[in-house]
Order: structure tokens, then C-alpha cells, then sequence
């Protein structure tokens, strides 16, 4: 399966990038040789074999639920862009 | 004719101390910010350790509805922008959440039970808060919220009106009450429910065009959203036109929904296991000890409450609803022994005056002892239903206890027929008129004339007469 132009463009304003023309053709040549090498591992024989969510072969360890964390707000603000009443603010975002 | 198709996604904020990923408080209406920790704004290099407790009562709630437990669950990142979700993803479960298919019964308005099947409920995390309004240009952001726990319910599309809607949306509502894992409280934001509506042709097999109605807070709000969803659906439909899959949000003043913004491409979340996190395996162990740890549930209690109290159905069923008037209720029937007056207070003094000044049980004035020395008091027929009424509303300005009142009001019935008679005499002499027209009216008329003569009684005794007395003795005098 191969990738599009359009395919790119799409992805990227997805993922919130803006890509040149330039840009979007090495990236397609880029992605579509990832694919590629999808498709050649697709031609293993897999049946039988649980798929894996994660590359280690372990489990996740949880935590006792505890309150561990401060009020760091102070410090955590100061190297915010903007910061007013104790909210950061971003450039207005409407609904 | 059409029929409606709709199912709930419920998101329900689970109450651990700590959030589901980091160990920040999740404490509600805190200083904005101050429960907001590196973790929680995503800064560069800090990972994700899962809540065990939040894994401890998802999995009571999978128990509580007869589902299947994924004994491994994966996380997964639910990919999308927006200020209020600092890392550019949600942590969510997608193909192997905590909890698989299960069950819930909802009882119909004729009395009828209708099974739901819930497809699964998941593990994510909450996002913060923005506020638009407050800065000129600007958009606030609150990340106290980020990373609460929440449960996300998901039911199968088989509600087929807006009140189904509400008597599942209740059903779960009760359970996570029950279990303790969710304070649900709708005006707060513990309990959320996203509406997913279509209507097809009555009949039909195919659905149709679905919209989904966000953030609905309130019981009412939910009925009255989807009721106006349907209809504006049906409008489209009979104009010629087609129904268009989008996101909604109700306008309570207005009661309409309107678009929020279209879904197609802001829908592709793009999930994909998240590499911060390993798969979690939960044994058998675990799942006992939830399973243990579960109480008596509203099926269970209804049907208890039902056999110990002789109480009916339906009346079992609104009083096992809420926990605490279900403990309330409990405490009333054992210490005055009478299970039906006692749903008949519960159920309506009681209830109405919760509703009214908007006050859980748990901070009512009248104690569930009051209560039962009240229906006691009637049951030896110390009071009758007006002054009862009186004693009641004594208790809810904390006047003291039952008896006390009783004796400072001098409200003790009056059952010695001899002073009734008195009475009666006097109300018999004063009303000459009345009293030649019963006397010549016919016996199907009397019936409704007595009433005027037991009110008169009643008056002059101020309340304090036994009513089964004064009507007994006025039949015959006035017969004479």
C-alpha cells in the first residue's frame, strides 16, 4: 500500500505541521519506504503468535494511590509563555 | 413513524485520592493549577505510573454489571489537540479495556424491565479546563483536572427513547454510588454523559445518521437533549433533507441542540499503544478481593427489602435507588416496625422535602430515628395524618424530639368519645340547616355531606380528634 500526496497533507495538518511541497515529496518518499518494509514483514507467517502491545516482555507495575505531589505552581509558571490568576494562557481557542 | 436509536457513553470520575497517572491530588475546586504536577503537564521525560485503585473499582464496576474483566488491558494514545490536554494525547483503552461486555436492567415506566448491554467501560484520564470568557483574545487554562481518573461506559445502541436513556443513565448512577467509586455528581462533572442519537423508519433494521450530543450534566438535561435531538432529526427527514454525523451541544435555555464542529476529521484519534506503558496484567487474586469487597447492590437490596418489609415493587425499587435513603429507609422500618407506613413517609414527605431544599438525606433534620417515633405515635394513635403532618414539620425546624413536641404543641389525638361526643353535639346545635338537609337527602348523598360535619369536628378539636371517631359518631347522631 502505497502513500499519497494527499495522504501527507492530511497527516500533517492532523498532527498540526505545515509542510512546503518540498517537503510533503520527501516525506512521502520517506513514509512510503517505511510501508514498504510494513509489507515485507507482513509476508511472515505470524498465525499462532498473540500480537504485543509493547516490545518488552513485561507487565506494568502500578502505585499505591497516595497523594505524592506539591503545589509547584509558582515555579512551574514562571517559565510559562503567559500566566495570569494562576491559569496559563494560550492564544484564544473558540468552540 | 420513526423510532430512535441512541446509546451513552458515560464518563464517570472515579474518586481515588490521587489522579490516574501521577500522585496529584484530584481534590475538587482547589486554586487553579495548584493539583497540577510535571507529570500532569507533560513535561519532557516524566512517564506514567497507573493508580492501582483506579484498576481496584473499575473492575467492581465490571463485577457489579456481570461483565467480563480484561485481565490484560492495554493503554493506548487517543491523539488530538487542544489546549486543556497538555501532551497532545489522551491516555485512553482502546482494543483491551478493563471491562468487556456486560449488563444492566432498567424497569420501564409501565413496570415493565428492559436489559442494556453495556459494549465496555475504559480507563482514560481526564483533561483540565479552559475558560474562554475571562481574557480579552485569550483562552485560560486550568490543569487541575488533567489526569482525574474516569471510567468511560459505553452501552450498547438499544435505548429506544429519551426516558430509557434516563433509567439507564440512573441504573449507573446508583451502582457507582453503591460502590463508592464515584461520588456522581452530575452539577460538579463527576458524572458526564455524551448522547448518541439517530432515528430510523419504526421497523427498520439499518440505523441511521447518528449525532452526538456532548457533555449533558443533568438528568433532565439528558431527556430534554435527546427529545430535542429526535425531533429535529424527524424535521429533517420529513423536509426531504439527510441527517449529518456531527457533534452537538445542548442549549438548555434555548432547549435545542446545536453543531459543535464536524466530527470527520477531528475523529481520526489516530490510537496506537502507548510505548510509556506496559500492558496490565491483573490475577485472580485481585479480581477476588474486588469481588469480595463488592456490597449488596440496588437488584439485590430491592429484592431484600421487598421480602423483610413487605413493601411492593415499585416502591422497593425508588427507595433502593439512592444508598443512603435506602439506609434511611432501613433504619425507619426496623425501629417502628411498620415497613409500608414507612416507604409512604420515605417516599413522600421525605422525598419531597429533599427535592425541595435540595439536601441529601445524610444532612436531613429528621433523623431516621424521628422518623420512626413519629410513625410510631400514629400506629398507638397518640396522632392522626394532619397532626403527624404537624409533628413532621415541627422536626424540620428542629423543634425536639417527637414526644416533646407532641406534649408542647398539645397535639395528643383526642380517642375519648365522650369528648367527641361533646363536640359533635355542639357542631350538631350550631349548623341547624345543614343538619335538616342531610336529614332528608338521600343515603348516596349523605356520604359527601358528612364531610362538611367531620371538618367542622375536626376544626372545634383543632386536629386533635381520631378521625375513624368522629366520623362513626357523627353517622349515628345524625341519623337519629
Amino acid at each position: 500500500m502505497a502513500l499519497t500526496a494527499h495522504d501527507i497533507q492530511r497527516t500533517a495538518k492532523l498532527a498540526r505541521l505545515g509542510l512546503t511541497e518540498t517537503e510533503t515529496e520527501s516525506t512521502l518518499e520517506k513514509l512510503n519506504a517505511v510501508l514498504e518494509l510494513i509489507d515485507h514483514m507482513q509476508t511472515v507467517e505470524t498465525e499462532g503468535v498473540a500480537p504485543m502491545s509493547h516490545p518488552l516482555d513485561l507487565t506494568q507495575t502500578l502505585r499505591a494511590d497516595a497523594v505524592t505531589e506539591s503545589n509547584q505552581r509558582e515555579k512551574l509558571q514562571a517559565i510559562a509563555p503567559a500566566a495570569t490568576d494562576g491559569l496559563y494562557l494560550v492564544p484564544r481557542v473558540v468552540e | 413513524m420513526y423510532e430512535a436509536v441512541i446509546g451513552l457513553e458515560v464518563h464517570v470520575q472515579l474518586a481515588t485520592e490521587s489522579k490516574m497517572f501521577s500522585g496529584s491530588s484530584t481534590q475538587f475546586g482547589q486554586a487553579p493549577n495548584t493539583q497540577a504536577s510535571l507529570i500532569d503537564l507533560a513535561m519532557p521525560g516524566v512517564l506514567p505510573t497507573p493508580n492501582a485503585k483506579a484498576f481496584e473499582m473499575a473492575v467492581k464496576f465490571g463485577l457489579a454489571i456481570d461483565a467480563e474483566i480484561g485481565r490484560t488491558s492495554v493503554f493506548d494514545r487517543k491523539n488530538y489537540f487542544y489546549p486543556d490536554l497538555p501532551k497532545g494525547y489522551q491516555i485512553s483503552q482502546f482494543d483491551a479495556p478493563i471491562v468487556g461486555p456486560g449488563h444492566v436492567i432498567i424497569q420501564l415506566e409501565d413496570g415493565e424491565t428492559k436489559r442494556i448491554n453495556v459494549t465496555r467501560a475504559h480507563l482514560e484520564e481526564d483533561a483540565g479546563k479552559s475558560i474562554h470568557d475571562a481574557f480579552d483574545g485569550l483562552t485560560g487554562v486550568d490543569l487541575n483536572r488533567a489526569g482525574t481518573p474516569l471510567l468511560e461506559i459505553v452501552s450498547e445502541p438499544e435505548l429506544a427513547s429519551a426516558k430509557e436513556a434516563v433509567a439507564y443513565l440512573r441504573v449507573i448512577h446508583s451502582l457507582i454510588r453503591y460502590l463508592e467509586i464515584s461520588d456522581g455528581n452530575m452539577a460538579e462533572g463527576s458524572m458526564r454523559c455524551d448522547c448518541n442519537v439517530s432515528i430510523r423508519p419504526k421497523g427498520s433494521q439499518a440505523l441511521g445518521t447518528r449525532t452526538e450530543i456532548k457533555n449533558v450534566n443533568s438528568f433532565r438535561f439528558v431527556e430534554k437533549a435527546i427529545n430535542s435531538e429526535i425531533n429535529r432529526q424527524i424535521e429533517i427527514l420529513e423536509d426531504g433533507g439527510r441527517v449529518i454525523q456531527e457533534t452537538r451541544l445542548y442549549d438548555p435555555d434555548r432547549d435545542e441542540t446545536r453543531s459543535m464542529r464536524s466530527k470527520e476529521e477531528a475523529n481520526d484519534y489516530r490510537y496506537f499503544p502507548d510505548p510509556d506503558l506496559l500492558p496490565v496484567v491483573l490475577d485472580e487474586a485481585f479480581i477476588q478481593a474486588c469481588r469480595d469487597a463488592l456490597p449488596e447492590l440496588p437488584a439485590a437490596r430491592k429484592v431484600r427489602y421487598t421480602e423483610t418489609y413487605g413493601i411492593t415493587d415499585y416502591d422497593a425499587s425508588v427507595l433502593v435507588a439512592d444508598r443512603d435513603i435506602a439506609d434511611y429507609f432501613a433504619k425507619v422500618a426496623e425501629a417502628s416496625g411498620e415497613g409500608k407506613l414507612a416507604a409512604n413517609w420515605v417516599m413522600g414527605s421525605v422525598m419531597a422535602e429533599l427535592n425541595q431544599q435540595d439536601v441529601s438525606i445524610t444532612e436531613f433534620p429528621v433523623t431516621a430515628s424521628d422518623l420512626a417515633q413519629l410513625i410510631q405515635r400514629v400506629s398507638d394513635q397518640t396522632l392522626n395524618s394532619k397532626t403527624a403532618k404537624t409533628v413532621f414539620e415541627a422536626l424540620l425546624n428542629r423543634e425536639g424530639s417527637v414526644d416533646d413536641i407532641i406534649q408542647a404543641r398539645g397535639l395528643v389525638q383526642v380517642t375519648d368519645t365522650g369528648a367527641i361526643e361533646a363536640i359533635v353535639d355542639e357542631v350538631i346545635a350550631e349548623n341547624p340547616d345543614q343538619v335538616a338537609n342531610y336529614r332528608q337527602a338521600t343515603e348516596d348523598k349523605r356520604g359527601k355531606m358528612l364531610g362538611f360535619f367531620v371538618g367542622q369536628v375536626m376544626k372545634k378539636s383543632q386536629g386533635k380528634a381520631n378521625p375513624q371517631a368522629v366520623n362513626q359518631i357523627l353517622a349515628s347522631k345524625l341519623s337519629d
